[in-house]
């Protein structure tokens, strides 16, 4: 893999740049070039939040994503703002639970993942972004597994280390969505 | 043959360019003393105004900082947070500290900067020759105001003392006159507890000195001290507007 | 970690201990990040009243000797320009980081480059310069404040990194090599003369016109050596390139990748990346007129930097300028259509 170009989209609050920050950090972990670039300002306060991520074999250019190889889409807005960008033949992974839509395109790989509705069964609340991961890692293979735990471990705070199991659960789940 | 007196160490061997008459002189001289006095002028940096005393820096012996108008409060506090254990002093005019510079000597003194203020008050822009300053008295003509100071269009005068004696920051806020030789040497007192109160480390010390301008009030020096008298003394009165014994720092 | 906490980083391992700032977006992290660490090694962090007592704080703290540093965007440099102006004519080294936004006034707070004319060409009032650096990436932001503090001591002037929104705020990877912090004598700062010198003036007041000429002169002295001894650009597939752009920071990054679509198209383009936009990198670009047939800026604003461009180029080759404005960055993809565009002309 030379590289992938991601896009992580949804609403503020739901966890989409820490999502993006854990894809990001697995690209560290296995020693690739990577960037991480929210979007930011007003926009940010309980609006629609996105991040584009970049990992890669080689130097990044534009660490801003417009035309992802991936994407992850939690609310409409970001679903009907991206789902037309994704590059032919590229992967979007959308949580069906918000996002009542299915796309025409069939130059693309889109999966539905009921992923909100999941993380309330399995007693994993707040985690639909992680089971969204999950299943982005199954059909893009950005990262190995070993480095995706890794990078969680970073990016869940010191204090909080007990959330890392349901978060490593929530990526199996996705992975097996 | 005994000296009996001589110019103070910390007064440079320089001719002042200020104007006959003009209070600058004695309170150079006070602030001087003060230096001699408690022996810092080798740990002093002061920091000069635009105004008239924008070439002090020229006359004081320690070491000299000539700020941009209105903002010595930020630059002693600049001076200060970098070399807390020397002594740093503002020398600033009316409206270099109450108009242009308002924000900046707000803030210092609620923050309680460790600094010392010699703020001199004439109730005129004398370098620029004779213009309106946030002091300048209702009714008073100047150059900006010819038919006397209009409250309704111009506003009232600032009183810089009873402003920042509200502050918390503030340790001393004491304001004197150097019309007589009793208030000068009260001036030089207040100066002196101005200096000591950063030296024990008590918060922000502001004096306010009544200072004549003969030139742009149009008036001899003696009559200057005798307008000061009848017209300033009663807006701006004398007085320890407030004294922090304990400082303002835990 | 993001740049703008980057740069907080690398300030403080570049000996910084005194940092001032007012709060505005894109550049909130480093001030955020300096309060916290400031005070665990003793350090000042200081919240302004405002930007201009921000950079007056610099002012004094850099008059005191040590190294200190201010941090703003676009709309608050414009009001730090009265600082940075008696900062340059005081002969005192700082460091002001500009992480631009869109402008003019208010404008927005997305990522832009339209600050480079004010950063140099006037960053305050009178003859004066400052040495501007431009990082692309958070790695080279750390670099360079450690270059920027060394030079502004080496030659008693301010200098100023030029960032923009989307370096600020992105992450990428960054190692913070060990490096020695360079000391200074500064036998001029106004720290006490202890009885043991004349007294210091820090001043920029100087009424005898031949006085000040003389003072301005000596100072332009001193910036020659900085052209001669400072410039830095970097250069990919220049060598052989015919259509060279020109863009520094964030659209360098957008040009890098539209170069290297070009190539992969059979478009023989190259890219110079100015690192100092003063001094400019002239020298890089007349070397490249002798093979390049055209020059193409990419900048996102309506062209600044192009007119340093034409000026290097002189005449000898068209220059094409690109740019988006108002926060939004250019995508590669426009990029390449112009460099297609360019290239269908120049065969």
């Amino acid at each position: 893999m030379a590289g992938i170009n991601m896009v992580f989209a949804g609403f503020g609050g739901q966890g989409i740049l820490f999502t993006g920050k854990v894809c990001a950090y697995s690209g560290l972990m296995e020693e690739k070039e990577v960037s991480w670039l929210p979007s930011y300002g007003p926009e940010m306060r309980g609006g629609t939040a996105n991040c584009s991520v970049c990992i890669s074999d080689e130097p990044i250019g534009s660490p801003l994503v417009l035309t992802p190889d991936a994407l992850i889409a939690m609310n409409i807005q970001s679903y009907d703002k991206f789902i037309g960008a994704v590059v032919p033949g590229g992967v979007a992974v959308v949580d069906s639970t918000l996002v009542d839509k299915k796309t025409d395109r069939d130059d693309i790989k889109a999966f539905y993942v009921p992923a909100t509705q999941m993380a309330n069964d399995l007693q994993l609340q707040g985690l639909a972004n992680i089971i969204l991961l999950g299943k982005l890692l199954k059909e893009t293979g950005f990262a190995s597994m070993e480095a995706v735990e890794k990078a969680l471990a970073k990016c869940v705070p010191p204090r909080k280390q007990h959330l890392l199991e349901p978060n490593m659960r929530a990526i199996k789940a996705g992975m097996e969505a | 043959m005994a000296v009996v007196f001589e110019k103070p160490h910390a007064l440079a061997d320089i001719t002042f360019h200020y104007c006959p008459g003009c209070t600058h002189g004695i309170i150079h001289r006070l602030v001087a003393e003060v230096m001699d006095e408690l022996g810092i002028e080798g740990k002093t940096v002061g920091v000069c105004p635009v105004g008239c005393s924008v070439m002090a820096y020229d006359y004081f012996n320690c070491d000299m900082i000539e700020a941009a108008h209105g903002r010595a409060p930020a630059v002693a506090t600049g001076v200060k947070r970098a070399l807390p254990d020397n002594v740093v002093f503002t020398y600033q005019g009316d409206g270099d500290l109450a108009a242009i510079g308002t924000a900046e000597t707000v803030h210092s003194a609620t923050r309680g900067e460790n600094i010392t203020v010699i703020f001199v008050n004439n109730a005129i822009y004398g370098m620029t020759g004779g213009q309106m300053a946030p002091t300048t008295l209702p009714g008073q003509v100047t150059q900006t105001t010819p038919y006397g100071r209009d409250t309704n269009t111009a506003g009232y005068p600032v009183r810089v003392c009873e402003m920042l004696s509200t502050l918390s920051g503030v340790a001393l806020a004491q304001r004197v006159a150097v019309d007589t030789v009793p208030h000068i040497n009260e001036a030089k007192k207040a100066i002196k507890k101005a200096f000591q109160n950063q030296l024990d480390g008590k918060g922000f010390s502001i004096v306010e000195v009544l200072s004549t301008c003969p030139t742009n009030w149009g008036l001899t020096p003696v009559e200057a001290l005798q307008w000061l008298r009848d017209n300033m003394m009663p807006y701006y009165p004398l007085g320890v507007y407030k004294d922090v014994e304990e400082g303002v720092k835990k | 970690m993001k740049g703008n906490e980057a740069l907080g980083e690398a300030a403080l391992r570049a000996g910084c201990r005194h940092f001032f700032g007012y709060p505005i977006t894109p550049q909130t992290e480093l001030s955020a990040y300096l309060s916290k660490v400031m005070p665990k090694v003793g350090g000042t962090f200081l919240q302004a009243e405002s930007e201009i007592a921000a950079i007056n704080m610099v002012l004094g703290a850099a008059s005191a000797g040590v190294r200190a540093m201010t941090s703003s965007s676009s709309p608050g440099i414009s009001l730090k320009c009265e600082g940075i102006s008696y900062i340059a004519g005081s002969d005192l080294p700082c460091v002001i980081v500009n992480v631009q936004r869109g402008g003019p006034g208010l404008g927005g707070i997305q990522p832009s480059q339209a600050d480079y004319w004010q950063a140099t060409r006037a960053p305050g009032h009178g003859d004066l310069h400052a040495i501007v650096f431009a990082p692309s990436t958070v790695q080279e932001m750390v670099d360079i404040v450690f270059r920027a503090f060394d030079k502004a001591d080496e030659y008693r002037m301010p200098s100023m990194i030029l960032a923009d929104g989307m370096l600020g705020q992105m992450m990428e990877p960054v190692e913070f090599p060990e490096r020695e912090v360079h000391k200074v004598e500064k036998p001029w700062a106004t720290n006490g003369h202890k009885g043991e010198r004349k007294h210091n003036i820090v001043n920029s007041l100087f009424l005898q016109p031949q006085q000040l000429e003389d003072k301005v002169k000596e100072r332009f002295a001193r910036y020659d050596l900085v052209k001669q001894n400072e410039v830095l650009a970097e250069e990919y597939l220049t060598e052989d390139a015919d259509i060279v752009l020109v863009a520094y920071g964030a659209s360098s990054r957008i040009s890098r990748s539209a170069v290297n679509s070009a190539r992969e198209k059979g478009i023989k383009a190259g890219l110079i990346r100015p690192i100092t936009l003063w001094p400019f990198p002239e020298k890089n670009i007349q070397a490249a007129c002798k093979t390049a047939k055209a020059f193409l800026t990419v900048e996102m604003s309506m062209g600044q930097m192009v007119d340093d461009v034409r000026l290097a180029v002189n005449g000898a080759r068209p220059v094409y300028f690109y740019g988006r404005t108002g926060g939004i960055i250019p995508s590669p993809a426009e990029v390449l259509g112009q460099i297609e565009e360019i290239s269908g002309g120049v065969k």
